[in-house]
C-alpha cells in the first residue's frame, strides 16, 4: 500500500532541491567559516547567502538581525534564558501562553527555579490568547513574553499584531516561536512587531540541525553557550555548514512558493476537515478558520490516539500523530489539549494530520475511509 | 510499519485481539482503570466447576492494553480460577515477548481485570 505521511509536523524529507544546492558543503567546500583561508572563505560566503535568505522570509531588516543556531529548542532556549539574564535590570519576570511548546516552557520553568516569576497566559478553547486579558496579565517588570505565531498540535494561529501592540505598549519584548508557521504562511516581523522570532530548517524543507533566532537591532542577550565567539559571541560552536546552506536554500524556496502551495494545501485541509468531522461523535481541535494551511486536528470519542497511530500506520500505512499520554514520555497528556479546556480523558483520543508537499488532493478519500475504519474498529474494541 | 518499541507479538494482538466483546449474565465481571488516565478494561467469564471455560473483554487504551488484554484472555481460558489469579502482569509481559518499560502498568491492569472478575465469581458462588 502506498505510503501516506501526515506527520509533517514531526519531520519532513529535504526537498531534493535543498540538497542538490547544499551537498557541495558536505564535499569540495567544507571548509570552517572561521577560517582565514580561501575555503573558509567559501563557507563563510555561504552562512552569510543563507543569513540574507531567512531575513527575506522573514521580513528583517537585514541578515544581521538573523542568528543561526542548531533548531528551534536551542533557539528558544537563546531567546528566554539570554533576554530574560541579560536584561534582569528591568525585572525577574517571564511570561508565555499556555500552549507554547516544551522547548519554550521548560527553559522557563528553568528560570524560574533561579528566582524568576512565571506567568502563564491561559488561551481560549479554540486555542487563541486572549488579548483583552493579556492586558491585564502583562506586568512592565516582565521582561520577555513568549508567544508563538502558530500552534503544531491544534494548528491556531495567533493574533501576533495585536499581542505585540499590547506587549510593546508596557514597553516588553515579544518574542515569537514560529517553527511551525515559518515557511508555511507570511510573516512580516517588523510590520508584525516582532522582536525575537524561532525558525527551524527541517520545518521548511530544509536539513535537520539548524535553525535560526531573529533578534531585533537594539535587543540585548546573554550568551548562553560560551565558547569560540562564533554568532556575535551569543552562539559559539562551529556552524553546521551543510544544514545551514540547507536552510537558507529551503527559506528562499519557501517564500517564493508559499502563495501557490498555501492554496493547495489549504483545499486539502478542509476536503479532510469536512470529510472527517462526518464520523460520529469526532471533533475538531483548535481554531476553524485561523488554522494552519496544513493541519487539521481532531479528536474522538470513546478511543485512545497511540491505539490510532497505530492502527492507521499498520492497516493502512498512514503516519500520523497524537497528543494522547500513552505516546508520550511522560505519560500525561498534551499540555496544549489541557489549556484548551479538554477533559484528561477527550485529550487522549487526539489525532494530528500535517500535510506536506508531497500530499495531494486525490489521497482524501483513501485518509478518511482510513480514518472511518480506524475509529469504528477502535470503538468495537473500547467499552466506552 | 508501526514501532513504539513493541514486540511482534504485541503488535500482531493489537491488529488481532482474541476474545472481544461480552458475554451476557456473566460468571464473574471485571473492570478496572479510568478513561481520565487512559486506560478502562472490561473482563466477563463463564465458569464451570471453576474452570474459565469463557472469557470477553473490552477495552479503552493504548496498543498495548489492547493487545495485553486479548493475550489474558488467551492464557486464562481453559484454567482453574485459583491458577488464573496467580496470573501476574510479567507472566502476561512475557508471554508477548516483553513490553516498552514504560508500559508495564497496562499489562498490570488485563491481569488485574482478570482477578476482578474471578472475585466477582467467587462473591456470587458464596453469596
Amino acid at each position: 500500500m502506498e505510503k501516506i505521511y501526515l506527520d509533517h509536523a514531526s519531520a519532513m524529507s529535504v526537498d531534493p532541491r535543498v540538497l542538490e544546492f547544499a551537498k557541495q558543503y558536505l564535499k569540495e567546500d567544507f571548509g570552517n567559516p572561521s577560517s582565514l583561508h580561501s575555503v573558509g572563505l567559501t563557507a563563510k560566503r555561504a552562512i552569510e547567502d543563507a543569513r540574507k535568505k531567512v531575513a527575506e522570509l522573514i521580513n528583517a531588516e537585514n541578515e544581521t538581525c538573523i542568528l543561526i543556531t542548531g533548531g528551534a529548542t536551542e533557539s528558544n532556549n537563546l531567546a528566554i534564558k539570554g533576554t530574560a539574564l541579560r536584561n534582569i535590570g528591568k525585572g525577574k519576570k517571564v511570561a508565555a501562553s499556555a500552549i507554547e511548546h516544551i522547548s519554550v516552557l521548560n527553559p522557563m520553568k528553568e528560570l524560574q527555579k533561579s528566582g524568576f516569576e512565571l506567568t502563564i497566559i491561559p488561551v481560549d478553547s479554540t486555542g487563541l490568547v486572549e488579548s483583552e486579558k493579556l492586558n491585564d496579565i502583562l506586568t512592565k517588570d516582565t521582561t520577555l513574553t513568549s508567544i508563538m505565531y502558530a500552534n503544531n498540535e491544534i494548528g491556531t494561529i495567533e493574533p501576533i499584531k495585536k499581542i505585540s501592540e499590547i506587549v510593546h505598549k508596557k514597553g516588553l519584548y515579544l518574542h515569537v516561536d514560529a517553527t511551525a508557521a515559518a515557511g508555511r504562511i507570511p510573516i512580516d516581523v517588523q510590520n508584525e512587531g516582532i522582536d525575537l522570532l524561532t525558525l527551524s530548517s527541517n520545518d521548511m524543507y530544509g536539513p535537520q540541525g539548524a535553525g535560526a533566532l531573529y533578534i531585533k537591532p537594539g535587543i540585548k542577550l546573554q550568551s548562553i553557550l560560551p565558547g569560540g565567539g562564533q554568532e556575535r559571541g551569543l552562539r559559539s560552536g562551529t556552524e553546521n555548514l551543510f544544514a545551514v546552506a540547507g536552510m537558507g536554500e529551503a527559506a528562499r524556496i519557501a517564500k517564493d512558493e508559499m502563495e501557490q502551495e498555501k492554496k493547495r494545501l489549504e483545499e486539502i485541509r478542509d476536503k479532510l476537515i469536512s470529510e472527517i468531522l462526518k464520523i460520529d461523535k469526532s471533533y475538531l481541535t483548535g481554531h476553524p478558520t485561523q488554522r494552519l494551511p496544513h493541519h487539521a486536528s481532531f479528536r474522538f470519542s470513546g478511543i485512545e490516539g497511540e491505539s490510532i497511530l497505530l492502527n492507521m500506520d499498520m492497516i493502512y500505512n498512514i503516519q500520523v500523530s497524537t497528543g494522547s499520554a500513552c505516546s508520550s514520555k511522560t505519560l500525561e497528556p498534551s499540555h496544549v489539549l489541557l489549556a484548551i479546556g479538554l477533559k484528561h480523558e477527550e485529550a487522549h483520543g487526539s489525532m494530528v494530520l500535517t500535510l506536506g508537499r508531497a500530499n495531494k488532493v486525490e489521497q482524501v478519500p483513501m485518509i478518511t475511509k482510513a480514518v472511518k475504519e480506524t475509529v469504528e474498529r477502535l470503538r468495537k474494541l473500547s467499552p466506552l | 510499519m508501526a514501532q513504539v518499541g513493541y514486540s511482534k507479538k504485541v503488535l500482531e494482538h493489537f491488529l488481532n485481539p482474541r476474545n472481544v466483546g461480552t458475554i451476557e449474565n456473566p460468571d464473574g465481571y471485571g473492570k478496572v482503570g479510568n478513561p481520565v488516565c487512559g486506560d478502562l478494561m472490561e473482563m466477563f467469564i463463564r465458569v464451570k466447576d471453576d474452570i474459565i471455560t469463557d472469557i470477553k473483554f473490552r477495552t479503552f487504551g493504548c496498543g498495548s492494553a489492547i493487545a495485553t488484554s486479548s493475550m489474558v484472555t488467551e492464557m486464562a481460558k481453559g484454567m482453574h480460577v485459583d491458577q488464573a489469579m496467580k496470573l501476574t502482569r510479567d507472566d502476561v509481559a512475557n508471554e508477548l515477548e516483553g513490553l516498552p518499560p514504560q508500559k508495564m502498568h497496562c499489562s498490570n491492569l488485563a491481569a488485574d481485570a482478570l482477578h476482578e472478575a474471578i472475585k466477582d465469581y467467587k462473591r456470587k458462588k458464596e453469596g
